[in-house]
């Protein structure tokens, strides 16, 4: 077990808390970067999809596991920031412009929604951003002249500086680069005041105004920056479907944004990591598990929904920190080896009193 | 003549939404968890009254009992296994795990009835009621009847039983309630009957007048808009904001172009939100400290 000497109070907010941090996360990065050549090109395109799952899963990690806002209806933002993307690039707007437009403009709109988004709570919020997602799916099939409708549209290819970067090796590094500067800048801002009142407004909203944090203010911009980032993934997601069109951002997907945060693991950026992970390779090993399940099994319709959501009930039940949780108790279990107690992360249950009048 | 029978429509899916919310709105009420699966239960029940009735060949009276004792079954036991272990945790733990819990039984109701439409044989079917021009279908009004029987039946469970203010108790401070004797846990379980109980006569009284596949748990979606409408956790919210959203929806379908229609339930929640965000009839209360 690693013990910090503390001398300095800025110790508290490095990025960087020791060297092994440093030496690890250097060699996961060389990793990334030299893998992509011993790879195929199906598994260098399933890896770029995790990447822009990650990319989205940090917006929604923001906002679900660090300020305590619930969206259901993350996939608008997706949508949007996909649809923006693809008519800008149509209108000739050069690609990094266009990515940076994109993510604005849904960041723009995520303060927007957030504004109603202030004075509610807990499911009032969450059923908020699902109406919203509803009414853009709407918007996106019935505004035709600029999305298609039903037709959907094309999405030109991804052209920097006369480079082609739509074949899987550039997209993996596009993708790759945009995720590290994602996970840069969340980082950052988790440790700037900002972002630590987002932790203190999730903690407790009351005692978080009695300190002086501007509430309106921080949901607001908690709301926008997950909107801006799930944007941005959006319209990199655009270029992975190759031609959008509403199915493609329903209710569905985002719920299954919702999943890879929970998942991965509430409030921590490396459960965003393995909630990609897990919801970009958990459906192809459904499809492996189909080949050799009877065919009464296999062909269920809607199979793949039915066991996310039995993946998703086992994990809110045993396992509500996720992924990322059991990976702490098991390194606590070895690093304390003869002495971990179980209790140490056992939940504290709280009991009910409501706030209702009847 | 066009706007009454505007009106009528609207009334009876109206009804149809405030069933579903009211199933909603007893869990959100008695628990203070969210039921996302409400719909998926209203579409179990629905097809358990279409085995009933067309596998079985049971008198429809004695299969709507079934369907409603059933379903009743169902609900206590997914509280015991599902949501019991639930109890304490987030509100948005319960909400997620319901979201999958639908998703669960969606794919259950595909493997055992198929994806295709089925129709449920009602001995009213048919026949409709003459007013002017007007023509109102004996199916939609059951389920004008059958709504505001359920209403009072619910309306008295909570107002004047033992049990249904022990229930209010239990939501209001699950400890204090404990301690002056009342089951705290099985109350949780008879809530979850309850409620599902009325999910299964919901479907068995939408089933008539659309036809039933494994995806009619979705309206649950709009039923929730009108819950939230009305006011989450008053019951005649729930029904007036199911009306409300019924009534919203035919106009709109009418006098608007395309989209509107599916889109008014939400557009109406956004602005009862903005407006005023506890519903129409408020039971929510800023936090004291």
């Amino acid at each position: 077990m690693r013990f910090i000497r503390k001398t300095r109070y800025m110790q508290d907010i490095n990025l960087i808390k020791h060297s092994g941090h440093l030496f690890w996360y250097s060699l996961l990065l060389i990793a990334l970067f030299i893998s992509p050549f011993g790879m195929d090109r199906f598994l260098l395109g399933e890896f770029s999809l995790v990447f822009v799952y990650a990319i989205a899963g940090l917006g929604l990690m923001l906002l679900v596991g660090y300020t305590g806002l619930v969206s259901l209806g993350h996939a608008a933002f997706l949508a949007i920031g996909a649809y923006t993307h693809a008519y800008l690039l149509h209108q000739g707007i050069p690609f990094f412009v266009s990515l940076t437009v994109a993510s604005f403009f849904s960041g723009i709109l995520g303060g927007l929604i957030g504004i109603p988004a202030l004075r509610m709570m807990g499911i009032y919020l969450a059923v908020a951003t699902l109406a919203f997602s509803i009414i853009v799916e709407q918007v996106l099939v019935h505004w035709v002249s600029v999305t298609g409708g039903f037709q959907g549209m094309s999405v030109p290819k991804p052209i920097v500086g006369g480079h082609d970067l739509s074949s899987p090796y550039a997209f993996y590094f596009l993708c790759l680069v945009i995720l590290v500067i994602c996970i840069f800048l969340t980082m950052n801002l988790l440790r700037s005041p900002a972002g630590r009142a987002m932790t203190a407004v999730r903690d407790s909203e009351t005692s978080a105004e009695s300190m002086g944090i501007d509430l309106a203010k921080t949901k607001t911009l908690a709301f926008a920056l997950s909107a801006a980032l799930t944007g941005l993934a959006g319209a990199l997601f655009a270029h992975r479907l190759t031609y959008l069109a509403p199915d493609a951002f329903t209710i569905i997907t985002s719920i299954q944004l919702l999943l890879m945060v929970v998942v991965g693991g509430l409030g921590s950026l490396h459960g965003v990591i393995y909630g990609a992970f897990f919801i970009g390779f958990f459906p192809q090993v459904i499809a492996i598990f189909r080949d050799f399940a009877p065919p009464g099994i296999a062909q269920i319709p809607g199979l793949e929904p039915a066991i996310f959501g039995l993946v998703l009930i086992f994990f809110l039940i045993y396992e509500p920190l996720g992924i990322y949780g059991r990976w702490i108790k098991i390194r606590l279990y070895f690093e304390e080896f003869p002495l971990y107690r179980k209790a140490t992360y056992k939940r504290q249950k709280s009991f009910l009193r409501t706030e209702r009048l009847h | 003549m066009e706007i009454f029978q505007l009106i009528i429509s609207g009334i009876s899916q109206g009804c149809l939404y405030g069933l579903i919310a009211l199933g909603f709105v007893l869990i959100y009420k008695a628990t203070e968890m969210v039921n996302f699966a409400q719909g998926d239960l209203m579409m179990l029940g629905a097809y358990f009254a279409i085995t009933f009735v067309t596998v079985l060949e049971w008198p429809f009276f004695w299969s709507v009992l079934a369907t409603i004792l059933c379903m009743a079954l169902v609900g206590a036991v997914l509280e015991r296994l599902l949501l019991r272990p639930m109890i304490g945790e987030p509100h948005f733990a319960v909400l997620m795990l319901t979201i999958g819990l639908g998703f669960v039984i969606r794919a259950v109701a595909g493997a055992v009835w198929g994806s295709e439409p089925k129709a449920l044989p009602v001995p009213y079917s048919g026949g409709v009621i003459k007013l002017g021009d007007s023509v109102i279908g004996y199916e939609n009004v059951a389920v004008v009847i059958g709504t505001v029987i359920l209403c009072l039946l619910v309306w008295i469970f909570f107002r004047f039983t033992r049990i249904g203010i022990a229930m209010q108790a239990a939501s209001q401070n699950q400890l204090a309630a404990f301690y002056v004797g009342i089951p705290v846990k099985r109350v949780y379980s008879l809530v979850w009957a309850i409620s599902a109980g009325i999910a299964g006569l919901a479907g068995v009284l939408t089933a008539p007048v659309s036809l039933v596949d494994p995806l009619i748990g979705f309206v649950g979606i709009k039923a929730f808009a009108a819950a939230i409408v009305g006011g989450f956790g008053s019951l005649p919210g729930a029904i007036l904001g199911g009306l409300l959203v019924g009534l919203t929806e035919q106009f709109a379908g009418l006098y608007l172009p395309p989209g509107f229609s599916e889109m008014s339930a939400y557009v109406l929640l956004l602005i009862m939100l903005i407006v005023r965000p506890q519903g129409i009839f408020a039971t929510m209360q800023k936090k004291k400290v």
